[in-house]
């Protein structure tokens, strides 16, 4: 097969990709799940979040890597305020509510963005940014096995977290029963707020492991939203498990439309499978229906 | 009830009446600003893409355009016109067509008597023909496609070279480049954007490669802008080419050629024809490795010219890099000024008539005097240079060469 050695590092890179798509798509599913909302601001969070880590490494030379232990609890701290604050506070409990504030809250930090950091793309450079691991059959770049390995951590923690912990039992019981959990005594405006926290540390780990070998720029968020969106209806709302298989699906996806179809036309590929999860499985793959 | 009826369309006629008055005194407000723009200063219009995917080269763009104003004005203005200050009026096109042609009516509004701009290919065929629609002359500073050219708007005038001028200089150089060497080349792959620009590039290189020995084995295009190129490249590493001709814009063209050094693919040569980064002094600084040795054909100044030199330094001490999209709109706002000193006014059909009979000759560009035929500056010619271990060398032609050529590539 002439078509294997570019078939095959095509499909690793999707995976590569794909963990990061996961990634982005669990925090939404974790915030859509809880709070029964969609975070319109989700990439804008993460746009901050990359800001963040760029200005980290520009400013004080912290490697992004690095600075995954300052960046997300900072970010989980900026999404349980952003919740308890802003959200819960502007939307009044009704939900058509929270989807507005959050796209209001979107548009915000987008436009403080440009207006603070001007909008053209900036990039980091550092000592591994060049350097590939080679597998035999293809040359991957170390950001992208990090990134990989790093996503599915982090996706191990969030299901060690919701199954393990008591953290985890309130939030699956408010997800599943709002009124049964308030009455059991959890506090819903601090679960509802811890959720909206590690949706955000999600894009904030994220952000982390993308700046080695990605640009950030005000609009970067649009780039992977659109696609986390796809993931989680893809992977079933609200499913972890979900939302990391269907990552991995839409990146290789993605990888192989694009190199079939040509790089404009790979994004074709997501679609169709979303249309067709929606029509023969509207649920998702792993969802459970309402 | 009636009274509130009453009440309300009482208001709704005064609204009218008062925004009557308003657009009516607007307009008689409008009027006279003209009439003072041309007693005044010389309003400018300098036009770029600052925001958006198209921002690096949009803010080089108006830098070099202001430093041009800034230098003329400190040395008297234009002095046929009673040392009259050239006054910017900055647009942003935020690397959209629409929106170009949009700042164009406001810059026409704010009584401009010439545009200087708008970087991209794709946003001056729109600006060139809304500053037409008023009679403003507008000085194209890139905007390769020949097309800017060719749709017979007498208020168009580009400075540098266009698209087929570019390519046909670009395809000798690799011919003789190539015949040099020995003739180890003979396939070639084209990596180009979508747009007016990449697009327009490789139809032509398509139809001229071929006749002069090359066999094009692929040609690919990509979005503006692009995330990943490990499927382009992974493609390149499969059909071995033994030259890669990539066009397009800055931050493509640095994800491209780092994706080629990290996927170990190391063709005979990257041969660029305008490639966004490869005469850019930034990637060659923050890139070094993946920027050595690649070839481009594109805008360049005479490095042996005092005035080019002078300017250089003076854009490092203010940590700018000096690249094309800066220095090209320097030279075309003193292409301006050298224009408005011979029409004596700002009027806009007497600057359109001085550009078109410019013979400027004190740029710093290698061109020659300028002569416009049809809007297009005959004397304009890109040249070839290459990265030579962190330093941007002129391989091309020879009288302003400052290094020769290596080619094949050597292996890594």
């Amino acid at each position: 097969m002439v078509e294997l050695q570019i078939l095959l590092p095509a499909i690793l890179n999707g995976l590569t990709t794909g963990a990061v798509y996961a990634l982005i798509a669990l925090g939404l599913t974790l915030i859509y799940g809880v709070l029964h909302i969609i975070n319109f601001a989700h990439g804008s969070l993460l746009m901050l979040a990359m800001y963040a880590v760029f200005f980290l490494h520009a400013g004080l030379g912290i490697d992004p890597y690095l600075a995954l232990p300052v960046v997300v609890p900072g970010f989980f701290a900026l999404g349980y305020l952003l919740q308890r604050g802003v959200i819960a506070r502007a939307s009044h409990g009704r939900d058509e509510n929270i989807l507005l504030v959050t796209l209001g809250v979107s548009i915000v930090i987008e436009n403080l963005a440009r207006y603070f950091w001007r909008s053209d793309t900036r990039t980091i450079e550092t000592p591994y940014s060049f350097e590939t691991v080679d597998l035999g059959v293809a040359f991957i770049a170390v950001p992208k096995v990090v990134a990989f390995a790093g996503a599915l951590l982090v996706t191990l923690a969030l299901w060690w977290v919701m199954s393990r912990t008591d953290l985890g039992r309130a939030i699956r019981a408010l997800a599943k029963e709002r009124q049964g959990a308030r009455l059991v005594g959890i506090d819903v405006d601090h679960i509802f707020a811890m959720s909206f926290g590690i949706g955000t540390a999600c894009v904030a780990a994220a952000a982390c492991l993308l700046l080695p070998s990605f640009y950030v720029s005000p609009g970067v968020g649009h780039t992977f939203v659109l696609i986390a969106f796809t993931v989680v209806v893809l992977g079933g709302m609200g499913s972890f498990a979900g939302a990391l298989i269907g990552g991995l699906i839409i990146g290789v996806t993605e990888s192989l439309c694009g190199l079939y179809l040509g790089e404009s036309l790979g994004q074709i590929g997501i679609f169709l499978i979303f249309i067709a999860i929606l029509l023969f499985r509207p649920t998702g793959l792993l969802g459970h229906r309402a | 009830m009636s009274e509130v009826k009453r009440k309300k369309s009482i208001s709704r006629r005064a609204f009218v009446a008062a925004a009557g008055g308003a657009a009516l005194a607007s307009g008689m407000a409008g009027f006279p600003s003209i009439v003072r723009a041309q007693r005044g200063p010389v309003r400018v219009g300098i036009l770029h893409p600052v925001t958006g995917p198209l921002a690096f080269s949009g803010n080089q763009a108006r830098a070099g355009a202001m430093m041009a104003i800034e230098t003329i004005n400190e040395i008297g203005g234009i002095r046929s016109m009673g040392g009259a200050k050239l006054e910017p009026v900055l647009g942003d096109a935020q690397s959209k067509p629409d929106v170009g042609a949009a700042e164009v009516e406001r810059m026409n509004e704010a009584g401009v008597s010439a545009i200087v701009g708008p970087f991209a290919s794709g946003i001056a065929l729109a600006t060139t023909q809304a500053a037409a629609k008023h009679n403003i002359a507008h000085i194209v500073d890139v905007g390769v496609v020949d097309q800017v050219v060719t749709r017979g708007l007498a208020n168009t005038f580009r400075f540098g070279p266009g698209l087929s001028k570019i390519v046909d200089t670009a395809i000798e150089n690799l011919v003789a480049i190539n015949d040099g060497a020995g003739k180890p080349a003979r396939t070639v792959m084209i990596v180009h954007e979508e747009s007016a620009f990449g697009t327009g590039m490789s139809k032509v290189l398509n139809e001229k490669l071929p006749g002069r020995g090359f066999q094009i084995i692929e040609t690919i295009s990509h979005a503006n802008p692009t995330r990943d190129f490990n499927n382009i490249v992974l493609k390149i590493r499969a059909q071995r080419p033994d030259i890669v001709i990539p066009s397009n814009y800055y931050d493509e063209f640095v994800l491209f050629s780092r994706t080629m050094a990290q996927q170990k693919v190391r063709p005979k040569a990257i041969y660029a024809i305008l490639g966004g980064a490869a005469s850019s002094q930034r990637f060659v600084k923050e890139f070094p490795d993946a920027a050595q040795y690649i070839m481009d054909c594109n805008h360049w100044y005479d490095p042996r010219n005092p005035v080019a030199q002078e300017l250089r330094k003076k854009v490092e001490a203010k940590g700018l890099y000096f690249t094309y999209e800066l220095f090209l709109n320097h030279e075309c706002v003193r292409l301006l000024a050298e224009a408005l000193e011979r029409a004596g006014t700002g009027d806009r059909a007497a600057v359109i008539q001085a550009l078109a009979s410019s013979g400027f000759a004190n740029h710093f560009m290698p061109y020659g005097p300028t002569r416009f035929v049809n809007g297009q500056n005959q004397g304009a010619a890109p040249v070839n240079t290459q990265v030579q271990n962190r330093e941007i060398q002129l391989i091309f032609p020879k009288e302003f060469a400052s290094a020769k050529p290596v080619f094949p590539m050597p292996a890594a």
